[in-house]
């Protein structure tokens, strides 16, 4: 057997809609009502005797919910699929889990593949706890035999012996959410392709879950995800695509892929567009000095972040820029700003901040930055933050200078600093 | 290794219908159990429905237009022969036709056969039907009418019931997905069939020289073919409108299926 678990070549999927002409919405005169209602009934009759489906509105059009998709997945892979909403990660795990047919191309699967597009499909508000499970669980794809295995591990995980049973539909939400999730996590396919399902219950059960599907990671299954959350991409996955507008943006680590995603979050909105001012200071915009397209750096590396600002009007007042660094999960890792800066005249400034080489962990950071003003009353004011000024990736270069000897793995933590160990024989 | 690509059916249609089998009996077993939930006389609504029916039709075809019956047997009993298929064969189409878009959810978020769904509504209907049963069983004692060699044979009829059945039954399912007019139709369709279906009637009431058009309508064998086998030497099979029922079935379960295997892919898209 190969070792490729899914090879997608050149896929795409043309959906037809329809638009309401602005013509038809100007006028309400009851003629016009009627022969836009005759036209229609018109164009739906020809496409019932043709066999095409009916498409509501005036104006058909087609649309490419994805096109010219290529890529492989290996077998082991944890791929992150993120992008907007209306990028196509949905419509591509629909063709992937042969919910939908794609109009072009073609999906080769290496494997037994189960898709959870959604927890507690398909669950009977009449029937029991115990009656769903196994309903459920048949629809999942698992026999009974299975189910009957692992039914004692499905309500421990859920916690609802007690009600186990009552119809669900007598089930807090939190309960009804439990029980579909802990079903759904007993699933043990060689692939796993799992939609955006993790932001359901509480965020206790929300960490037991993403332990459960690390442990599934760890067995070496192929999993497929796809969030919004960029901390859930950037643990559980190794490999990331961003999907922009139907077509793959980036196809690379899951640190560049979630930084890629940020870029093009941005680019519909420049800094000044979004209005990151205020009648004081404007934000300009922020840079990497000298580096590559992916906003890239090594972990070894000194990186100088640029912040360019204008200030509007002279105001008694410090007015200070200071930048803060997020990781990929939203937390914050850690806040800098200048040194004090007197009161300054109107113009364009720039400030650069050096961090040293030897700090930053590997992954993507995200650079928030702001204008602080103190006024001699003893007061602050913010003139503008912007959350995602920046973003960049921090990469491990993998050699001698990583002090990762044989471990290849994630390094935890939000920093990773390069400190001073002394090592003694302390043996007499 | 599965390969997907746009417009190629599968080659192992049949070996997955297989796979799924369990996926089938769980949706057939829901489709039961839910049925008769929160009701307060609960399964004896599937008695009510055809003993009604069985009252009415005795009276007007009977005793009003006293038409025929089927030899000596009496009236009630061949009504109910008829009534029995038939009832089958409206359920199954009604519960079938409306099976795809009441499982939208599932359709639209995880991938089977989608032949399972319809054909477990079908299941259901099956259940009604073994109720039924009973009502003939109670009928033929109050009758003190005992049953021949042929109602052995019943099986054989009761396949070509559900075959009858699915075929229309699994063309409207996939029409009504992709054009909702048809759910009005169904109810149409089922209120007309029944007047002219032999249910109320025989079908020996019908003239010669119509008989074997007549027969054209596949509902016509299967109530011939049941009342044959459950009203014994009473009743005569008219071999070769039997036969041409059993060539419409075919003609209506390969279009059925074949309609619907060329659309089961697009269901996704279209509900």
């Amino acid at each position: 057997m190969s070792d490729i678990a899914i090879t997608v070549e050149n896929l795409g999927k043309s959906y037809v809609i329809g638009h309401n002409s602005k013509e038809a919405e100007r006028y309400i005169a009851l003629r016009d009502v009627v022969t836009r209602n005759a036209r229609n009934l018109l164009r739906s009759t020809r496409s019932m005797v043709k066999g095409d489906p009916i498409v509501q509105g005036d104006e058909t059009e087609e649309f490419w919910a994805l096109k010219e998709i290529d890529f492989e997945i290996r077998h082991g892979d944890k791929v992150g699929i993120i992008g907007r909403n209306g990028a196509g990660k949905s419509t591509l795990l629909k063709i992937l889990s042969r919910i939908t047919e794609p109009t072009t191309g073609r999906v080769t699967i290496n494997g037994r593949l189960a898709s959870l597009l959604e927890v507690g499909t398909g669950f009977h508000p009449e029937l029991t706890g115990r009656e769903n499970i196994f309903l459920n669980g048949a629809i999942l794809g698992m026999s009974r035999r299975e189910i009957q295995h692992k039914f004692d591990g499905i309500v421990d995980f859920a916690e609802v012996e007690k009600f186990l049973d009552t119809p669900v539909k007598r089930y807090s939400s939190g309960m009804y959410v439990r029980l579909a999730f802990a079903i759904a996590s007993f699933l043990e396919p060689e692939i796993l392709v799992v939609d955006e399902v993790l932001a359901v219950g509480d965020a206790q059960f929300q960490k037991k879950c993403l332990g459960k599907m690390e442990e599934a990671g760890r067995d070496g299954r192929t999993v497929i995800f796809v969030s919004h959350s960029m901390a859930m991409i950037s643990n559980l996955c190794k490999t990331g695509i961003v999907l922009n507008s139907g077509r793959i943006d980036c196809h690379g680590p899951v640190s560049q892929a979630v930084v890629r995603y940020y870029q093009t979050l941005n680019r519909t909105g420049r800094a000044t567009e979004r209005g990151f001012s205020s009648d004081v200071a404007e934000l300009l915009g922020c840079e990497l000095v000298g580096s590559s397209k992916f906003n890239e750096a090594s972990i070894f590396d000194a990186i100088t972040i640029r912040m360019h600002y204008r200030i509007l009007r002279a105001i008694d007042a410090k007015c200070v820029p200071n930048l803060h660094f997020f990781s990929a999960d939203g937390s914050c890792a850690f806040v800098s700003n200048a040194d004090a800066i007197r009161e300054i005249p109107p113009g364009h400034y720039v400030a650069d901040c050096q961090i040293p080489g030897g700090l930053l962990n590997e992954g993507a950071y995200f650079v928030g930055a702001a204008i602080t003003t103190y006024p001699p009353n003893g007061t602050y004011h913010v003139e503008f933050f912007d959350r995602n000024a920046l973003t960049f990736n921090v990469i491990d270069p993998m050699d001698e200078r990583s002090n990762r000897y044989n471990y290849v793995g994630p390094i935890p933590g939000l920093l990773r600093p390069k400190l001073n160990w002394s090592v003694r024989n302390y043996s007499p | 290794m599965l390969i997907i690509e746009p417009g190629v059916t599968e080659r192992h249609y049949w070996r997955e219908l297989w796979r799924y089998r369990e996926l089938f009996i769980v949706l057939a077993w829901r489709d039961i159990s839910v049925r008769y939930k929160q009701t307060v006389i609960g399964l004896a609504w599937a008695l009510i429905q055809p003993l009604a029916t069985l009252v009415v039709f005795t009276i007007i075809f009977g005793s009003i237009a006293k038409l025929p019956s089927e030899g000596s047997a009496p009236y009630a009993l061949m009504v109910f022969a008829g009534l029995l298929p038939w009832q089958l064969f409206a359920s199954s189409l009604t519960g079938a036709s409306g099976s795809l878009v009441g499982n939208a959810n599932l359709i639209s978020k995880v991938y089977f056969p989608r032949l399972i769904v319809p054909v477990a509504t079908v299941a259901v209907s099956f259940v009604d039907f073994l109720i039924s049963l009973v009502i003939l069983a109670g009928l033929m004692a109050w009758y003190q009418f005992l049953p021949g060699w042929e109602v052995l044979t019943l099986p054989f009829f009761l396949l070509m019931a559900f075959l009858a059945s699915l075929g229309p039954g699994l063309w409207l399912t996939a029409l009504n997905v992709k054009y909702r007019d048809f759910r009005y139709v169904i109810p149409f369709v089922v209120q007309f069939g029944l007047y002219v279906s032999p249910v109320g009637f025989s079908s020996a009431a019908i003239p010669d020289e119509w008989r074997l058009w007549y027969s054209l309508n596949p509902l016509v064998g299967v109530v011939d073919g049941f009342r044959w086998a459950i009203l014994g030497g009473q009743s005569q099979l008219f071999l070769p409108g039997f036969a041409l029922s059993w060539a419409a079935i075919a003609a209506f379960l390969w279009l059925g299926i074949r309609r619907f295997r060329k659309m089961e892919k697009s269901f996704a898209d279209l509900i």
